[in-house]
Formats: structure tokens, C-alpha cells, sequence
């Protein structure tokens, strides 16, 4: 599954883990996310992120 | 204050900011504050980190005192705020320094601050080693703690660690070593650092603090941007005390914050904390009017209940209290319990737009109390009961 970076600062979303400070099971695609959903480390919103080469 | 020479041929350089009172523009720094960094003199002599702008002069007379005519052959830039890096274009433009490193992050920062075309910048992640004679500087990425382009840089010969803005206190003084100062006043001002500057990324401190550990990093001085360094025991100590900082245990105490308009919410507040003083809870009673949101935000950091008080003004909260809860809300203090009060005229929504801030804070919320026109002595009853349920509520969470 397509990994997603965060522009602010550098964290990758990695599908195959979710995010558990966020209640996001493993398996949940970075398009599945809420909308409202923000970058465990910096706080940045989804907008902030682009697909990992 | 002159060069001092911290290890043989590594120097704290540095400006002290005597008169710094306003920091970064939202934080009070009642003692002034320092801007430390360090040149460490080898084969390739190094400058680690810069000072502000407006202590560039500083800066210079400095680097003359310990290297004469010697060069500057590298940089290492730890972090890029203008306290930090703000007379990097200037180091870089006057030394002319052969390679200047900076972490992935830092790379990314610099060019878009500085917009250079032809700085010879070499990247640094965590993991990078670099001789620079008889030493070896190693870095450690801190992505935000506490911006995304921190990073510290460790010495593994002198066992020393130039930490950036970890482990600072803004204190202005002609000492440079902890173990020359007060350790109470040490304490709380690196407390107040970390509660206004580095407590969202507290997460990022326990990681680091982690990683620090399992590297098995020996570690005998801690040098970092702002006000005192550590040595020997010392270092242990801050590092124990940034643990504690970033669990974010609650103590027994609570901050009662407010602002009034004609004292009614004023009166409420006063009878909440004496049903927490009663009950044996430690009380601040802050009024917005006469306290700056950072000194405010230095006593919630360590406490177990914020009780947030405003009378309804124009169908919201008093300008002064929505400043505050904004200024918290982003420091994502944890493991709080919050309670609103307040008093209205015609329309009272101030406890449930208090509550709601409360709520997205994740605190846990005790039901607020709002009364109409000026309490009286029921009322007053009433928020003493609710000092008395808050302070049960602190002591099952203790």
C-alpha cells in the first residue's frame, strides 16, 4: 500500500501500521483517513502530506 | 561575557541577552535568556550553532578572542530559528566555512529561509559521523522536538552533547555551569521552558530520551542553546528531570484561571479554590488581567485540574480567556482534569464555550457552574462543593 509522507516534518504514514495515537487500524489507507486526521508528530493536517517515492 | 573554555579546545561562545524580556514574541522570559554556542577547535575547526542577529558583533569578537586568525572550516547547524541561526548568512559569507551540515529537515529549512544557491550544505541524518581531527561529531535527528529540523550533536571523545534547544532555561547570568546557580531556580525555569516551547512534543522527548539510552550515548556535560550547562552528576539530573517533564504526571494542585467583568466569576473562582484548599489541593488563583498566558501555562503544566473561568460577554468568553485557551489548547497539556465557571446578564453561554475548550483538550471534564447576575451566598456554597468534587477527582487520579 501507498505510503504517505509529511512535507512539515519528514513523519511517513505507513498504511501497514495505521496510527494508534489516533485510534487508526493497521490497514487503513491514507485515503480512508478522517479528514480531520492530523500528523501524530507535528500536528500538520492531511493536506501536508504527498505519496512517498 | 568572554570565550570560556569547557573542555580543552571546545569553547562556549555565546551572547547573554540581559535584557530579553518578551522570547520568540509569545513567551515571558522574566530573567533574560542566553543564546549559547560553541567552537571547538581541531584540525577542522568547528562552530556549533550561531546567536541571534543583533549579537553578530558579539559573535565576532568572540571567534577573534579564541582563533585569532585562525579559519572556520565547518558549521554545524542544529536548528534554524533565528536565535539559533540568525547570523548563519553572515558566519557563512565571512568564514567562508568549507561545508556546513544540518539534518534532512534542516537542509530543507535553510534553503527556504535563506534561499542560497551555492552554500556547500552537506546533510546529516541520524547516524552520520564525521571526524574532525581527534574527534568525531555524530548526530541524532530530533524532528520536532522541537522543530522538524532539530538535531543534536554528540561527541563521543569529550562525552559531551550539544543538545540545541533541549534541556534550556532562559536565564541570563554571568555563570555557565548549573552547578554555579540556584538548583531550585534552575528548575523552574527549565520547567517553564518546557512547558511554554517543547510540551507538545513531549512524545518526541520520551523517543529521544529512548533512542539516547539504547545507543548507550556516555554522556558527562550537556550543552545546550539557552542559559546554564550541565556537567558530571548534573547531567543525569536534567536528563531525569526531562523524563519527568514529558510523563506529565499530575501533581496534587490546581490552577484556577479567569478573567471577570464586574468580579461575580472573580467571587466564584475564589470559592472554588477554597474548596480545594480545604481538601489539601495546592491552588494558583490566576486572573488574565494581572498574568501573562505563558506563567499561566507554567503552573498548569504540572497540575492536576485547570478550572477555567469567564462571564458571558457579547454571547462568547472575555477576549483575554479565549487567548489563553488558545495558547493552551496548542501546548496539548495532558492528564487534566477541567471545570468551568462563570457568571452572566442575559444570555450565559460562557460555561458550555469553556466546557467545549475543556473537550477538545481531552481533559476530564467536571460539570461547570454558571450563575446569573452577582452570586450570593447559595452560590458561593455551591462552587465550594464543586472545589471539594474537583479536589476527590484529583486525588482518585493521584
Amino acid at each position: 500500500m501507498q505510503k504517505y509522507v509529511c512535507e512539515v516534518c519528514g513523519y511517513v504514514y505507513d498504511p501497514a501500521q495505521g496510527d494508534s495515537d489516533s485510534d487508526i487500524p493497521a490497514g487503513t489507507k491514507f485515503e480512508d483517513l478522517p479528514d480531520d486526521w492530523t500528523c501524530p508528530v507535528c500536528g500538520a493536517g492531511k493536506d501536508s502530506f504527498v505519496p512517498e517515492d | 561575557m568572554r570565550p570560556v573554555e569547557i573542555k580543552e579546545g571546545v569553547f562556549w561562545l555565546g551572547a547573554v541577552d540581559w535584557n530579553r524580556r518578551n522570547f520568540h514574541g509569545y513567551s515571558k522570559a522574566h530573567k533574560g535568556t542566553t543564546y549559547n554556542n560553541f567552537l571547538i577547535v581541531d584540525e577542522k575547526v568547528t562552530l556549533i550553532d550561531t546567536v541571534a542577529e543583533e549579537f553578530w558583533g558579539t559573535l565576532q569578537c568572540n571567534i577573534a578572542q579564541v582563533l585569532g586568525d585562525r579559519k572556520i572550516d565547518y558549521v554545524v547547524a542544529n536548528h534554524l530559528e533565528p536565535d539559533h541561526a540568525g547570523c548563519l548568512a553572515k558566519v557563512v559569507e565571512k568564514y567562508q566555512p568549507e561545508k556546513i551540515f544540518t539534518s534532512p529537515m534542516g537542509q530543507k529549512a535553510m534553503k527556504a529561509h535563506f534561499k542560497y544557491e551555492d552554500w556547500p550544505v552537506e546533510v546529516t541524518p541520524t547516524g552520520t559521523e564525521l571526524s574532525i581531527g581527534k574527534r568525531t561529531l555524530s548526530f541524532l535527528e530530533t524532528r520536532m522536538l522541537h522543530w522538524p529540523d532539530s538535531m543534536l550533536t554528540y561527541c563521543p571523545e569529550e562525552k559531551l552533547v550539544f543538545s540545541n534547544d533541549a534541556f534550556g532555561q532562559n536565564w541570563a547570568t554571568s555563570e555557565r555551569w548549573a552547578d554555579e546557580v540556584d538548583r531550585y531556580r534552575l528548575e523552574e525555569l527549565m520547567a517553564n521552558y518546557y512547558a511554554n516551547i517543547v510540551l507538545p512534543y513531549s512524545p518526541v522527548v520520551l523517543k529521544t530520551l529512548a533512542t539516547i539510552k539504547e545507543m548507550g550515548l556516555e554522556i558527562e556535560t550537556i550543552c545546550p542553546d539557552h542559559g546554564l550547562m550541565f556537567r558530571g552528576d548534573d547531567c543525569a539530573w536534567a536528563i531525569e528531570k526531562y523524563l519527568e517533564f514529558a510523563e506529565q504526571k499530575p501533581k496534587n494542585k490546581a490552577v484556577i484561571v479567569y478573567d471577570t467583568m464586574w468580579h461575580s466569576t472573580e467571587k466564584m473562582a475564589e470559592a472554588i479554590a477554597c474548596g480545594l484548599a480545604d481538601e489539601g489541593v495546592s491552588v494558583r488563583l490566576m486572573c488574565m488581567k494581572n498574568n501573562h498566558h505563558s506563567d499561566v501555562m507554567a503552573e498548569v503544566f504540572d497540575a492536576a485540574a485547570v478550572i477555567v473561568g469567564s462571564p458571558t460577554h457579547n454571547n462568547g468568553i472575555l477576549p483575554l480567556m479565549a487567548d489563553m485557551l488558545t495558547y493552551m489548547k496548542g501546548l496539548r497539556p495532558q492528564n487534566k482534569i477541567g471545570s468551568a465557571v462563570g457568571s452572566f446578564g442575559w444570555s450565559g453561554e460562557c460555561v458550555k464555550i469553556l466546557t467545549k475548550w475543556l473537550e477538545d483538550m481531552n481533559m476530564e471534564v467536571v460539570e461547570g457552574i454558571k450563575n446569573q447576575y452577582v452570586p450570593d451566598h447559595e452560590v458561593f456554597n455551591k462552587c465550594y462543593e464543586q472545589g471539594k468534587a474537583i479536589a476527590a477527582a484529583i486525588k482518585a487520579k493521584l
